[in-house]
């Protein structure tokens, strides 16, 4: 093939379960790797947050839905003679082959780059996967792939139940699971079914270990493996949900080459080229293996494969795909050598996991074969339990470590029910296990979990109960830091506290040693910024760096915490070196791009903690520190490292504080007599529901220090302030917790801005389609503003005005404001890159982050940002996960429950907003749709709209009460019964079997979880993949911009046509 | 389930000897390197002193295979992946050969606690039996640093702490030491191979062992040419090519006649030497499991991940005529195999039997025995 001209890269979309921020760390490297070349790189990607879709990169980007028919037009405008589907997920690849399977790519004259699209089908079709394994008698578990529910419970019964059941063309296993019974798997299929033409009735490998290999071929069949990684827990638990080693710890030499023998095998004889991934089930003792799957593009496995060993795989697979050998390429790191090698580690890694279960009401924290957990963080040192201890901290769940936590948590009362049916706390299960004497053989049987790891884990527990009797000499300090303890763990256990532990052991010369990974365990000399800290070693590999600015990255990606803070992050480093100043990053989260060897000039790939922060600091003597681009975790870090004499660049930490804290912020807001909510301070129980009374039902309740609203609650009686209160203060118990009143019918703006010295220097202004009581990371979210009266909008910018002077901000902020009618209230600020700073960023054309970066490196940055007056609209909506979590009501809440986001641009608000809509995997409905309207306002209020549907030709369905009320008020409607009514057409029937293209249910109240269809409703649309709106202001806008587009292909426009040449 | 019990049952036997699963051992040990650095550890071998070459390893399996590599004869081990020990030791028909060779083993994590389906005993246990020492809790990387810039560097473990000599082991003739005393015959057939054992790995033989192949295993300076055979393969070995003058000699000897002849790391030094060719001390040893080696087939580059453990290489440019290079480093551009531009006359520095390491060239063996096949009929 000749070297493509123009390349149309395909992206991952939103973030959501099962395909996070990893692919925002390939596509990048991906369009570096062909602008290298030359090669104009066309994106197209409504992940506004990302990397990738920065101005720079890639030559043209479309912020549009990832769907046949816009990537066709997006084909037809921009003409690319080739494309690239293996850097963008499972999003990317569907998308490929559909194109490819209706003639799209034909039609343009689009080439493939990279492995064939035939080879894709092979990996991807169950059944066409296992003959061309058979072909070079390669073992793969013994499975049918059916189409049928019939032919299913056939193949079931011939394999013995329990079976497992697997759905082709999915990501994160979706839609897969262990089946124990016939009853059970007519359900699950009646369900896959929906969304899938095709599933696999599977063996059930119960115990087995599960080992994958990251796998790289060239055209010339070069072929390697770049890292084999060993899962902790085996067979039965999806490998996104696994607590992951690399490289691999209880295998032999044997069986490590062995496996790699029949990966370099098999990649060969299908014919990938460029990059994949191949999983094994292993038996424990016979060492019989079984070929699971290979996924034949760039995977979260393969971020972390890279970012374990310092390979950069995403980058080497673009150049494969455009036709170089492995043997052409360079080692990147040591820039000598060559890419074509094995890295060898001389250190382990350990990935974990990190869930948000507890954010969805009802659903259940059993994991299993489909991924639940929404992001991971990886963990680098020279011993198990050094890795397994830093990790469990990196989680940011409040653990200290495996034990001995500080706030006393994670006491797990059924601990050998958990251990036996995993769960999302199941470690902690196994800690309480074996505090309680459990020997390590009987948690083997119950889990099937190695041996190896049980005792690793068992020492930890006996080095704990040792350090409780003895005291705390230098040799036992030592081999407790060696074991992973921290500081903090070490006071806990020790009854003393965390500065003490430090001053004792850096007196007695206990500190971590840096050092590096060089891909090769030292064999050759390299120039590697790529570091960790271990207690396992005697020196540093490195000197320290000279005035760098460090910046502390996000950590895990969780639910409120996604790609936007590391896109922050990554813009105020590209900033710092326009600046011409050296840079430090501090992160841990492997589906990065902070986290990339070219970001930085020096990358600390450990935790983001008071200690670890510290000792970094300590060795490096840093010029200063930014904590104001990573989110909550480097701002909850910032007052503590500033009075430990760390150097925080932009305001001042006790500042930071004075907004972060519910209680002295709110006090502050009456002081300049800015309008708030009326709040109250909690003491008691007592008081709190006193307080409430007085205030008046519905009224919100906010921990301080936490985010994305974790165990922000509104009650609408006692009863659930009880409850709430509980577990607010179980989430912040040394911190304050604040009742307000909750506003009902409000809207919601935010302020998004950068301040320096307290002074406005940038600001934009977005406002929420939904009223206020969606949570702001759920909103669906519109700039320049629709609604606000110019009068609110001078308001709300002189108020910010007042705060930011009283704070002496330096930086980037952000302030959320409630409006209602003319009056304006402050609900909340933060003193901190927010999560719509990439989105007000790329829509006004001016990058927020640089200007804040700049601004807290004491440059001027005063000029004139237009960012109000715009000849476009552009909105931004939630991206959710639903499907993945079983058994969680879909409604929008105050807590917030979206995974990502996307955005897009358009001529007019309506335009925007289906665009946006439909990238984050909303259909247009074409002709049914259910309405299930709750209470007299949202039906009065939504007359208008059902009027304009019903005008469109629509044919619309109702639940009782509502379709009376159309029909009183002149609206055709069939009505459909309750579910519990057992009558037909009832709605559960209609929903599985109506057509149904769009559900409109709204409950009587925002945030009631009032009638049990209405539940049943929601749960059903998310499950069988039926677009859903729950609620009143988004069905209004979005008919109405139905109505105004008519519902056809929308414009198609590149991000240059809108924003001004000059940003 | 059984043998991992054992497993464990075999931990807690030993478990006296050390603090009660802590991780840490009670007696001390030292490694003294020759340019005076020290590192201080402790012991889970052997409790004696030892002296050799330290030499550092980057793989990060197979212990068991490289501390019965007859290769690492009089060498101090260091393994640069921490933790070691993890599966135990099989049973003795796994090794690749009958007993520690290794001088000695160093560690940053010796793993206490193993697990594994084929494990008979921890490898602490092992190491005590064939009395070697071993050393865990020091600075592997910081070592390997060292022995990187240096190259060959002797070091001692010191099992009471004090400093004594440096002895260098390669004063001695290795191979003569490790080199078997008598010929051996092993299996039945037409085709005869000669194994030149200077001290070669069980996988070597296992490899070359086939239907219809007749094994002639033979000691490093034995005159084999005295044989009737249809190949010869001259293995691996420890130490310095140049004390091997016989087996040059019986090479050179081989020479004269058309039969198929394979090199493997020690024995494509023989053979280049036999060949009237030079070698040269590596800047960087290769001492890992994956090192790229590339040749052309067909026009097209060819590179495999191998398994190697050498400090010296063939000088290109002191090669005869009627030679040719035939494997490069990807990494560096040294010779990793040479081939006869007319004669089936093959070696290669690089060890396609693997054990430990890739397995990609193992059809280097499917190749030579297709040449021994082919010579025999013409």
């Amino acid at each position: 093939m000749s070297t493509p001209k123009k390349i149309l890269l395909l992206g991952s979309g939103g973030l959501r379960i099962g395909q996070a921020g990893e692919f925002d760390y390939s596509g990048s490297q991906a369009i570096k790797a062909f602008k290298e070349e030359g090669i104009a790189v066309v994106l197209m990607n409504p992940n506004i947050a990302t990397v990738q879709t920065d101005k720079g990169l890639a030559d043209e980007v479309y912020f549009l839905p990832l769907t046949l028919e816009y990537a066709t037009e997006v084909i037809k405008r921009e003409k690319p003679d080739a494309i690239s589907l293996s850097f963008g997920g499972q999003t990317a690849l569907n998308l490929g082959l559909l194109l490819e399977e209706k003639g799209v790519l034909k039609k343009y004259g689009v080439a493939v780059l990279g492995t064939p699209v035939s080879v894709i089908r092979d990996t991807e079709d169950r059944d066409l996967f296992k003959n061309r394994l058979k072909e070079i008698d390669v073992k793969t578990a013994k499975s049918f792939a059916v189409t049928t529910v019939k032919d299913a419970l056939e193949a079931a019964q011939v394999l013995g139940y329990p079976i497992m059941a697997r759905s082709g063309f999915a990501l994160g296993g979706e839609g897969s699971g262990l089946v124990r019974d016939k009853e059970a798997l007519s359900h699950k299929l009646g369900e896959v079914f929906h969304t899938n033409k095709q599933v696999l009735i599977e063996e059930y490998l119960e115990g087995w270990k599960e080992v994958e290999y990251e796998v790289v071929r060239d055209k010339d069949n070069n072929c390697i493996t770049v890292c084999n990684m060993e899962n902790l827990d085996p067979m039965g638990v999806h490998t996104g949900e696994s607590v992951v080693v690399a490289p691999s710890q209880t295998l032999t030499n044997e069986e490590y080459h062995m496996l790699r023998e029949v990966a370099i095998k098999t990649i060969r004889h299908l014919g990938i080229i460029g990059e994949c991934n191949i999983q094994y089930a292993l038996h424990p003792k016979t060492g019989d293996y079984r070929v699971i799957e290979v996924n034949a593009r760039l995977s979260r496995s393969s971020a972390l494969a890279s970012k374990a060993t310092g390979y950069p795989l995403a980058f080497v697979a673009a150049k494969l795909a455009l036709g170089y050998s492995l043997p052409s390429l360079p080692n990147s790191v040591t820039k000598v050598t060559s890419a074509c090698f094995e890295p060898a580690l001389d250190y382990l890694v350990i990935k974990m996991p990190r869930w948000d279960l507890n954010k969805f009401e009802n659903s259940n924290k059993q994991i299993g074969t489909e991924m639940k957990s929404v992001g991971e963080i990886m963990a680098i040192g020279r011993s198990f339990e050094e890795v397994f201890q830093k990790g469990l901290r990196m989680l940011a769940i409040g653990a200290d470590g495996f034990t001995a936590h500080a706030n006393g948590n994670f006491k797990i009362e059924e601990y050998l029910k958990e251990i036996k049916t995993p769960t999302t706390t199941r470690i902690f299960a196994i800690a309480e296990a074996l505090r309680k004497g459990v020997s390590i053989e009987k948690i083997h049987q119950l889990s099937g979990i190695d041996l190896w790891f049980l005792a690793k884990m068992q020492n930890l527990i006996a080095l704990e109960r040792k350090l409780k009797r003895g005291t705390l000499t230098k040799q036992m300090l030592l081999q407790a830091k060696r074991a992973g303890f921290s500081d903090k763990q070490l006071a806990t256990i020790t009854k003393s506290k965390e500065a003490a532990v430090r001053a004792k052991r850096t007196r007695l010369g206990i500190r971590p040693v840096i050092k590096q990974i060089d891909t090769l365990a030292g064999e050759f000399p390299a120039q590697t910024n790529y570091l960790y800290l271990t207690y396992h070693g005697s020196e540093n590999d490195v000197e320290p760096s000279k005035k760098s600015i460090m910046v502390l990255g996000s950590g895990p990606y969780c639910i409120g915490s996604s790609v936007e803070f590391d896109w922050s992050s990554v813009e105020a480093l590209k900033t710092l070196r326009a600046e011409g100043r050296q840079t430090i990053m501090v992160n841990y989260n492997p589906e990065t791009v902070s986290t990339d060897y070219d970001m930085s000039d020096r990358l600390y790939f450990d935790e983001l903690s008071l200690e670890r922060v510290l000792d970094i600091t300590e060795f490096e003597k840093s010029a200063g520190t930014i904590v104001s681009t990573g989110g909550q975790i480097p701002n909850n870090l910032a007052l503590k490292l500033y009075e430990n004499g760390v150097k925080i660049l932009g305001t001042n930490p006790k500042d930071i504080n004075r907004a972060e804290d519910r209680h002295v912020f709110s006090a502050l807001l009456d002081r300049l007599a800015v309008d708030q909510p009326a709040w109250v301070e909690l003491g008691s129980l007592k008081q709190a529901t006193k307080a409430a009374k007085e205030l008046g039902y519905p009224v919100l309740i906010r921990p301080s220090f936490v985010l994305s609203g974790a165990a922000m609650s509104v009650a609408f009686d006692e009863v659930s302030l009880v409850k709430f209160l509980k577990r607010a203060t179980a989430v912040s118990a040394d911190h304050p917790v604040v009742i307000s009143k909750f506003i009902e019918n409000a809207r919601e703006i935010e302020i998004d801005g950068v301040a320096q010295n307290g002074d406005l220097v940038v600001y934009a202004i977005t406002e929420h389609v939904e009223n206020a009581g969606t949570h702001s990371g759920d909103a669906t979210v519109v700039t320049p503003p629709q609604r606000t009266y110019l009068e609110t909008i001078r308001r709300a910018k002189d108020i910010t005005k007042k705060i930011i002077k009283e704070l002496k901000i330096t930086g980037p902020f952000n302030i959320q404001f409630l409006a209602k009618h003319n009056t304006i209230q402050v609900i909340e600020c933060n003193v901190r890159a927010s999560r719509s700073f990439p989105f007000v960023s790329k829509v006004t054309g001016h990058n927020f982050i640089e200007v804040a970066t700049k601004a807290l490196l004491g440059k001027n940055v005063k000029g004139n940002y237009q960012t109000l007056e715009l000849d476009y609209v552009a909105v931004k909506s939630p991206q959710f996960s639903h499907g993945r979590i079983k058994g969680a009501d879909p409604l929008l809440y105050v807590e917030m429950a979206s995974t990502g986001e996307v955005a897009c641009f358009g001529d007019s608000y309506h335009e925007a907003l289906l665009k946006s809509m439909i990238s984050a995997g909303f259909r247009l409905p074409k002709k049914n749709i259910l309405v299930s309207l709750g209470g007299e306002e949202n039906k009065v209020k939504l007359l208008p709209s059902l009027q304009l549907l019903s005008e469109m030709g629509f044919t619309l369905y109702g639940s009782e009460g509502t379709t009376d009320f159309m029909e009183e008020n002149g609206i055709a409607c069939a009505k459909v019964h309750k579910i519990t009514t057992g009558q037909e057409p009832n709605i559960l029937s209609l929903i599985e079997h109506g057509n149904i293209d769009l559900i409109i249910n709204i409950p009587t109240r925002p945030l009631a979880r009032e009638n049990e269809d209405g539940f049943v409703i929601r749960r059903k649309a998310v499950d069988l993949n039926i677009p859903l709106i729950t609620n009143r202001q988004l069905a209004e806008a979005c008919i109405i911009a139905l109505k105004e587009t008519g519902g056809g292909t929308l414009p198609c426009k590149p991000w240059s046509a809108y924003t001004p040449s000059d940003a | 389930m059984r043998s991992l019990y054992l497993g464990f049952n075999g931990l807690r036997e030993n478990s006296r000897k050390y603090l009660p699963r802590g991780g840490i051992f009670v007696s001390d040990m030292k490694l003294y390197l020759e340019d005076g650095s020290v590192f201080e550890g402790e012991s889970f071998g052997a409790n004696v002193s030892a002296t050799g070459e330290a030499v550092f390893t980057t793989g990060m399996v197979g212990y068991v295979e490289s501390l019965s590599d007859p290769s690492y004869t009089g060498q101090i081990l260091v393994c640069t992946y921490p933790l070691v020990g993890n599966y135990g030791v099989p049973d003795e028909k796994f090794f690749e050969s009958a007993k520690i060779h290794a001088a000695g083993l160093i560690v940053s994590e010796y793993s206490e606690n193993y697990s594994h389906h084929s494990a008979k005993q921890s490898l602490s246990a092992w190491l005590k039996k064939n009395k070697v020492p071993a050393i865990t809790g020091v600075d592997t990387r910081a070592i390997t640093k060292i022995l990187r810039e240096r190259g060959v560097m002797l070091g001692q473990i010191s099992h009471t702490g004090k400093k004594g000599k440096f002895i260098d082991p390669n004063k001695e003739n290795l191979v003569a030491k490790v080199s078997p005393a008598k010929k051996t015959v092993h299996g039945k057939g037409d085709t005869t191979i000669v194994l030149v054992d200077c001290g070669a790995k069980e996988n070597i033989a296992r490899s070359l062992l086939r239907e219809g192949v007749r094994l002639i295993r033979v000691p490093w300076n034995y005159d084999f040419t005295q044989e009737a055979y249809d190949g010869v393969v001259i293995s691996n070995g420890p130490g310095d090519p140049s004390v091997c003058g016989e087996a040059v000699e019986n090479i050179r000897k081989a020479f004269a006649s058309e039969k198929p002849m394979l090199g493997i790391c020690l024995g494509t030094q023989l053979m280049a030497l036999a060949a009237g060719a030079s070698t040269y001390k590596l800047k960087y040893g290769h001492r890992s499991q994956n090192q790229p080696c590339s040749t052309v087939i067909g026009g097209v580059t060819r590179t495999y991940i191998t398994s190697q453990n050498h400090g010296y290489a063939i000088d290109p440019n002191t090669l005869p005529k009627d030679w040719t290079v035939w494997f490069t480093n990807a990494n560096d551009g040294s010779v990793e195999g040479i081939r006869h531009k007319t004669k089936k006359w093959r070696s290669v520095q690089f060890h396609p039997e693997a054990a430990p390491g890739p397995t990609d060239t193992r059809f280097l063996f499917d190749d030579f025995m297709k040449d021994v096949a082919k010579s025999k009929k013409t």
